[in-house]
């Protein structure tokens, strides 16, 4: 594994060159600039940043002001206040016009951290996909960040982009290819699939990485876009390895284990295990501790593999 | 425009919100008839807007924030020549543009969809925002009811338009005194409206909304008002015109039936 980064340090960094390359290009935040990492394209651009105070309903509101006006507006704050607090806003202002904003939320999940049950959101992804016309995007890595927000900037519509707190280990390179839409198959295996998004594709490597030890090869796909969801790559995977295990750091309900229960059950039904936070809230703690506690680790995915094939 | 010419542009409108409220069986007819003054004169004399040319660049922009009032936002547009007139009688019906709140994708005109209320008033903060930031002439109006100042983003919207001195951004409140459950002051008192305004750092001018001269005046002084957000708090009467559903909660949101219907637009002196 190369270099560590948080994808919420990515997305700063690539809100600079897009900030170039867009000049019709807005930044909105709500005070949390340092943390959301938009302080950096508010240096760079000051006259294209604009800090919406405590106030984040205000803020999606004003987000669509600006894009119906033409902008690409980028409007950022932790992921609980945005898809929790301004749902409303987002659903029946942005979603419903279909206007140029990109949520792009971040101190998703659990590995929040410290800050705890209150800020640890587990059910922006299922609030989200259920708007329509809202793309929803959970890049694993900094890489694929950068790839999949460039891409994000090029299209005209919502998106919500699901950005982490803690630092991750880069598991892309730079010549890889990433797209909107299309799930990434980033190890091949027979015996079982694993689906998974987020800071969950390194763990699901890893978990097939002991499997393997087990005589056990397992499939890894990256689900970077939940919606639109890759469908194909989902099926192929069931009618070729019979069993799929999801694993995201989300509820268990409403996720991604949901949108590819729902693919699968309609599609090429086999038998699933969905690996998440449960139907409970968080706590502090250490990333590490929570992901562990929490069932939302390695372990966590290699047993619920080994659980499907009955070893 | 001589105010007898927008008297009767304004009488045009609410006969046209009744036909239509009448022939979708249910709407808002209170908060429309009440705001059909403060309409025809920012539609009719104060705004830079073109019928012919609805996506001029540098034209002001209108939001109806409390985007229940329909009615008389599609009766003014209709009126001003975006759209016939007989289409307002499909307001509400299955595959009709004109939807019970106002949806911007499918109305020409509409520059914002409303309906969730507070959403319309801190979108238009966004609108005044980009306007400047492009050195756009356009100014943004944007209608509220007085119970719609109850939501809590209305007041995140007050603020945020104050600190950036968005004084290209014309707030009007309809302050018809009623709300579907009753009277504000029983359900849940936004009195004092001006201070609170003022307290937020707005510009605040109070006056008759229905005074054709009063409203003329108030736009003008919030258009040459410079630093703040001007908010115009208009004291009208929900159901003005129609003297049975004056100043009566009931008629928040229901249709008028044959019956009532045909008076209401006698007494508007319209045809049946």
């Amino acid at each position: 594994m190369g270099i560590k980064m948080a994808t919420r340090q990515a997305y700063g960094e690539v809100l600079i060159e897009l900030g170039e390359k867009y000049k019709n290009m807005v930044v909105l935040d709500g005070d949390l600039s340092k943390s959301t990492m938009t302080a950096e394209f508010g240096k760079a651009y000051p006259d294209r940043f604009i800090n919406m105070g405590i106030a984040e309903q205000n803020i999606y509101g004003a987000a669509t002001g600006f894009a119906i006006s033409g902008k690409v507006v980028f409007a950022s704050t932790f992921a609980m206040f945005a898809a929790g607090r301004a749902f409303e806003i987002i659903r029946n202002s942005i979603g419903y016009t279909r206007a140029n904003v990109k949520i792009c939320a971040t101190h998703a999940g659990i590995t929040v951290g410290e800050d705890g049950a209150s800020h640890q959101t587990f059910e922006d992804m299922a609030l989200m996909r259920t708007i329509p016309g809202m793309m929803v995007i959970n890049p694993s890595d900094s890489v694929s960040t950068k790839k999949l927000l460039r891409q994000v900037a090029e299209i005209d519509g919502p998106a919500y982009v699901r950005l982490g707190r803690y630092a991750v280990p880069d598991f892309y390179k730079n010549d890889d290819i990433i797209e909107i839409g299309k799930g990434n198959c980033v190890r091949e295996g027979k015996d079982i699939t694993i689906v998974a998004t987020g800071i969950m594709v390194n763990e699901a490597f890893l978990a097939a990485e002991t499997l393997k030890e087990e005589g056990i090869e397992a499939r890894v796909i990256d689900i970077h876009t939940i919606k639109p969801l890759d469908k194909d790559i989902i099926i192929k995977a069931a009618k070729e390895t019979g069993l799929i295990v999801t694993a995201e750091e989300h509820s268990i309900i409403g996720g991604l284990g949901s949108a590819v229960a729902e693919v699968v059950s309609q599609n090429y039904p086999v038998k699933m295990e969905i690996v998440g936070q449960m139907d409970t809230y968080g706590e502090s703690g250490k990333p590490e501790e929570l992901k562990k506690k929490y069932g939302m680790n390695a372990d966590a995915v290699a047993a619920a593999c080994r659980r499907l094939l009955n070893k | 425009m001589a105010f007898k010419n927008l008297e009767d542009i304004s009488n045009n409108i609410r006969i046209s919100i009744i036909k239509a409220v009448h022939a979708a069986g249910s709407g808002h007819p209170g908060g429309s008839l009440s705001a059909s003054d403060i309409l025809t004169v920012l539609y009719f004399h104060e705004m830079k807007i073109d019928p012919k040319d609805p996506k001029m660049k540098d034209r002001d922009k209108f939001i109806l924030s409390k985007g229940h009032a329909a009615p008389v936002l599609y009766s003014t547009l209709a009126e001003k020549g975006y759209f016939p007139k007989e289409e307002l009688l499909t307001l509400r019906k299955l595959n009709s543009k004109i939807q019970g709140h106002p949806d911007m994708r499918k109305v020409i005109g509409v520059e914002m969809s409303t309906g969730s209320l507070g959403q319309g008033f801190s979108v238009a903060g966004g609108v005044a925002m980009a306007n400047k930031m492009d050195g756009k002439s356009g100014r943004v109006y944007v209608l509220l009811g007085d119970g719609e100042l109850q939501e809590g983003l209305v007041w995140e919207a007050a603020m945020s338009s104050a600190h950036y001195k968005l004084d290209n951004l014309t707030a009007i409140i309809d302050w018809n005194g009623l709300q579907i459950d009753g009277n504000n002051d029983d359900v849940m008192t936004v009195k004092p409206i001006d201070s609170k305004f003022e307290s937020f750092g707005w510009n605040v001018i109070s006056i008759d909304g229905h005074n054709i001269g009063q409203i003329i005046d108030a736009l003008s002084q919030a258009r040459e008002f410079k630093g703040k957000p001007t908010a115009i708090i208009a004291k009208t009467i929900k159901g003005k015109g129609v003297s049975f559903m004056e100043d009566i909660a009931g008629w928040h949101g229901k249709a008028p039936n044959d019956e009532e219907a045909e008076m209401a637009v006698k007494e508007l002196g319209g045809l049946w």
